[in-house]
């Protein structure tokens, strides 16, 4: 997030898109609630889905899936048109506005309408609620990343902020909600391929240098690596041989789970290491038991970028260790000794040579609580607000993007378009809520949203067993009507191993950040009678 | 600084904020007015009388929590008049319900206590709450033993169909917190005031259990409960405060990093409960925060480290995994270079892991073959 949590509350105008808050990140929803409630704020949802959120909104927009480009492009096309861009924002701050400009020239209301199924005049009352906010702040999801478009779904986002002058601002910003505890920690400390902690690119050679005498090794690769959902199909054509899986559990959270497994088994090699033994560690050649939160020392980084401790709270079950001493154990055995005492030592390595963790250490951390990065010395207060006066590349430039159709369509055999979630009960793979009783009985199964009308068209009742197929697969699941869904479209929650969402969804991917698009692809139904 | 806006409190004088309570002019400054339902970051409600304090001039005493400081008012926190009425309001609160925390009936403290320690705490006849209850300590502070006023019975029989939250109407004091965290703090408007005058009962729309309810079970109800009515399942006569310790760390689950407090005893998590001083949550949880942590003490854990031999995953020990894993992948980068090799690490590890893994992946395996799943 560019901005804080608590910092939903001073936005005057709230849009969230491709976000159901209040399943997924509950105490937020409570802040987005509590602003429209007590606060006389105001609120656009802009979801396909009828969720929980729109009982409290000004406007609720229904897009079809996959229409992100062409609503946010709409909305900007009004904007400009009206005249309620925040003009100094732009002239002062960013390059690529006559791009802009053009690209959003055709997006007329009428013409978003045809692509988005939005009424135009929703989209002009829309433009104008968000442009006339003095501020304004966008919190998105995996609504908005999980399509082949999502790159350009978070870079238009970026530029309707950008035009109202929305960034580095109380209660502004663009901010993306994190699915999972520390995706934010996980990127930040180079747990992807291109990058190393603290986003220092492998291809510029000074940051090569730099980690190259930090670790006292020879030389490093300057290739950007494999993306995890480039791994799976890479394993399948033999390019790669292992994979070393550190709590995950791809074989659930994949798209299109019938070929990832089929890609799994072909590796020479693999190893996994998790807390359980989840369907991915079943396929392992190795598994090693990790130690689980409560077990350990060491810190996440939230979404909102504040880093905040982990503590030791009990004794790990039989002769799982701590995920760090494992790896280090492996380097050893293969020549390179990798020996800290324990986490706060490593978290002094990571400050060293991690520029926007430069001044994190564990007594400032208990001291203050919780550290916003950019935290580049001890004496820094943190970052609550990214990009105050500048942004770190100097100007935002808008990127002019046009609209791109989903990968999938609907046709006459598969006629109803799919989209995944979570929901409140569980959380991705379900191998950490599954084990609660409480939890489990709350959402014991599977289930597929539908409207009623769409049930009647398919003769299916409520509690009643469904099949749904798609290309890839297939599932069956209960039936539960809802009025969240909408029609032509069904909703399936991705948590349950034993009828896996992901047996069906498409792995399709976005061109830049390979994320598969999880939220739209055909179906077609049909009742299972019971025997 | 305004002069204006002053008053004095107990003798101080003090200045203040337009529109600031006398509460919190007292709060400020370190002088304590007992409260029971005034709930902070919710509206003001002046139920349950105990904040009163006497204002200089004034007919009757007022609830400092509802009541703005006004210039040249003089309060005094503790007067004979406002601990008398603080004492019979705790008698009437006493009488209301079943607070058989062996207050009720005993004649003096020392034997009170003693009664308690007589059996740990083990009695689970013994409220859930005794020792974390703000009637209990507020009854102890103004000596305050019941007994004077007909006991109540409620008709209202305990709610437990549900995996969380037992609702034991026969401890609740109507104070309200409950209805305000709900309605004010988590915006989840399950549950509000119902029935009237004798009959009132804290409700879900139609008076339904919450399972059928909009209740999410979040458990910010049972959080900001100051009695025994609202508690934990599962924690139910275990997590006796005094025999339990309290960790301080961070949410597992979601992104928003919650600050919490893991409630352990015997190595085990009993409780859990939100940091009410911290951000990013001040103190609110969700479902899976708050109740989703059987999985640390799952019989399911991996315990060992396993090798696959004849097809089959069979334990082994850790060297033995280790050497293992370590030859071959060692072996792999040697026939087919390190770009060969992925790495997948995880969402869920802490930072110090992800960075680890990172340095191992790139300086040893020679490759920048590592992602996670935050894709998916
Ligand atoms: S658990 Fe949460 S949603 Fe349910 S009644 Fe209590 S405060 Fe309301
Ligand atoms: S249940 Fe607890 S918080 Fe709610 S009104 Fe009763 S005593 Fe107060
Ligand atoms: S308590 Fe709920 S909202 Fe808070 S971090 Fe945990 S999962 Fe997320
Ligand atoms: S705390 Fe003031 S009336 Fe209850």
């Amino acid at each position: 997030m560019t901005n804080t949590i608590a910092d939903i509350e001073k936005a005057d105008v709230i849009l969230v898109t491709g976000s159901n808050t209040t399943e997924n990140h509950p105490v937020i929803s409570s802040f987005i609630k509590r602003a429209v409630k007590f606060k006389n704020k105001k609120l656009i949802v802009i979801d396909p889905r009828k969720i929980k959120l729109v009982e409290f909104a000004d406007i609720w927009i229904r897009p079809a899936l996959g229409a992100d480009v062409a609503w946010i492009n709409g909305l900007m096309h009004v904007i400009i048109k009206e005249d309620l861009y925040d003009k100094r924002f732009v002239e002062e701050r960013t390059v690529g506005f006559e791009q802009l400009k053009e690209i959003t020239a055709k997006f007329t209301p009428e013409y978003a309408e045809k692509i988005t199924e939005i009424p135009a005049d929703k989209i002009i009352e829309a433009a104008r609620l968000y442009a006339g906010a003095k501020a304004g702040s966008i919190l998105y999801c995996m609504g908005i990343t999980q399509h082949i478009t999502g790159t350009d779904n978070v870079k238009s986002l970026a530029n309707l902020a950008m035009l109202c002058g929305n960034l580095g601002i109380e209660g502004g910003g663009v901010n993306p909600l994190r699915g999972q505890n520390n995706v934010q920690g996980a990127c930040d400390m180079g747990g992807l391929p291109d990058v190393y902690s603290g986003y220092q690119k492998v291809i510029l050679p000074e940051m090569r240098q730099k980690m190259e005498t930090a670790w006292k090794v020879p030389i490093l690769p300057d290739k950007p690596g494999l993306k995890a959902t480039e791994m799976i199909p890479n394993a399948h054509t033999g390019e790669l041989k292992a994979l070393y899986v550190i709590g995950e559990n791809p074989l659930v959270s994949d798209p299109d789970l019938n070929h990832a497994k089929k890609c799994m088994e072909h590796l020479d090699f693999l190893v996994v290491q998790d807390i359980f033994l989840t369907e991915t560690a079943k396929l392992a050649d190795v598994v090693l038991p990790s130690k689980c939160f409560a077990e350990k020392d060491g810190t996440f980084s939230n979404t909102e970028r504040r880093i905040q401790r982990v503590r030791k709270a009990v004794e790990a079950p039989g002769h799982a260790r701590d995920d760090w001493k494992i790896i280090s154990e492996i380097a050893l055995r293969m020549g390179y000794s990798m020996h800290y005492e324990d986490s706060e030592k490593i978290m002094e390595e990571i400050a060293f040579v991690t520029p926007s963790y430069g001044g994190i250490t564990y007594q400032k951390l208990e001291k203050e609580g919780g550290i916003y990065w950019p935290c580049p010395n001890t004496e820094h207060p943190g970052t609550p607000i990214l990009h105050v006066g500048t942004f770190p590349i100097g100007k935002g430039v808008f990127n002019a993007i046009d609209y791109i159709e989903p990968a999938e369509k609907t046709d006459e055999e598969y006629p109803m378009y799919l989209t995944t979630g979570r929901i409140i009960y569980h959380y991705h793979t379900g191998t950490m809520t599954m084990k609660s009783e409480g939890l489990n009985e709350r959402a014991p199964e599977c289930f597929v949203e539908i409207t009623n009308n769409d049930a009647e068209k398919y003769k299916l009742i409520e509690g009643g067993k469904v099949n749904v197929t798609s290309r890839r697969g297939e599932i069956d699941a209960v039936v539960k009507i809802s009025d969240k869904a909408v029609s032509g479209t069904v909703f399936i929650p991705f948590h349950f191993a034993n009828a896996a969402a992901n047996m069906l969804t498409n792995a399709a991917l976005d061109p830049i950040s390979k994320i598969p698009e999880f939220k739209v692809c055909a179906v077609k139904l049909s009742l299972v009678e019971a025997n | 600084m305004n002069n204006k806006n002053q008053i004095i409190i107990n003798g101080n004088k003090l200045s203040f904020e337009r529109g600031e309570t006398i509460l919190n002019v007292a709060r400020r400054n370190n002088i304590e007015i007992p409260t029971l339902c005034e709930l902070k970051g919710a509206s003001p409600t002046g139920a349950c009388r105990i904040c009163v304090v006497e204002v200089k001039g004034a007919k009757a005493l007022i609830t400092a929590c509802s009541t703005s400081a006004e210039n040249g008012m003089d309060v005094m926190t503790e007067s004979p008049d406002v601990i008398s009425s603080r004492k019979e309001t705790l008698n009437l609160l006493l009488a209301s319900g079943n607070h058989n925390c062996a207050i009720s009936g005993v004649k003096d403290w020392t034997q009170f206590q003693l009664n308690v320690c007589k059996d740990e705490g083990n009695n689970e006849e013994l409220c859930p709450s005794w020792g974390e209850c703000k009637l209990q300590d507020l009854c102890f502070r103004y000596q305050a033993i019941g007994g004077q006023y007909e006991q109540k019975r409620t008709k209202y029989p305990a709610e437990l169909a549900n995996p969380f939250i037992i609702r034991d109407f026969s401890r609740c004091i109507l104070c309200g917190r409950c209805v305000q965290a709900c309605n004010e703090i988590q915006v989840n408007e399950a549950i509000n005031f119902g029935y009237r005058g004798a009959d009132t009962k804290i409700v879900a729309a139609g008076d339904r259990p919450l399972k059928d309810s909009d209740c999410v079970f979040c458990g910010e109800c049972i959080q900001v409960c100051p009695v025994g009515a609202l508690v934990e399942k599962d924690a139910r006569y275990t997590a006796r405060s005094w025999k339990t310790e309290k960790v301080k760390t961070t949410c597992t689950y979601c992104g928003v990093g919650c600050q919490i407090f893991l409630h352990i005893r015997n190595n085990k998590i009993i409780k859990v409960t939100g940091d009410a001083e911290s951000p990013p949550n001040y103190g609110s949880l969700c479902v899976k925060g708050r109740f989703g942590f059987d999985f640390v003490n799952s019989s399911e854990r991996l315990t060992s480290p396993l090798i696959r031999k004849d097809g089959e995953l069979k334990e082994a020990t850790w060297s033995e995994a280790l050497n293992f894993t370590a030859k071959n992948f060692a072996k792999i980068k040697d026939n087919y270079g390190g770009d060969s090799i992925g790495v997948l690490t995880s969402a869920r590890i802490t930072n110090e892991e992800n960075y680890i893994a990172n340095k191992f992946t790139r300086a040893v395996l020679n490759t920048n073959n590592i992602d996670h799943c935050a894709r998916l």
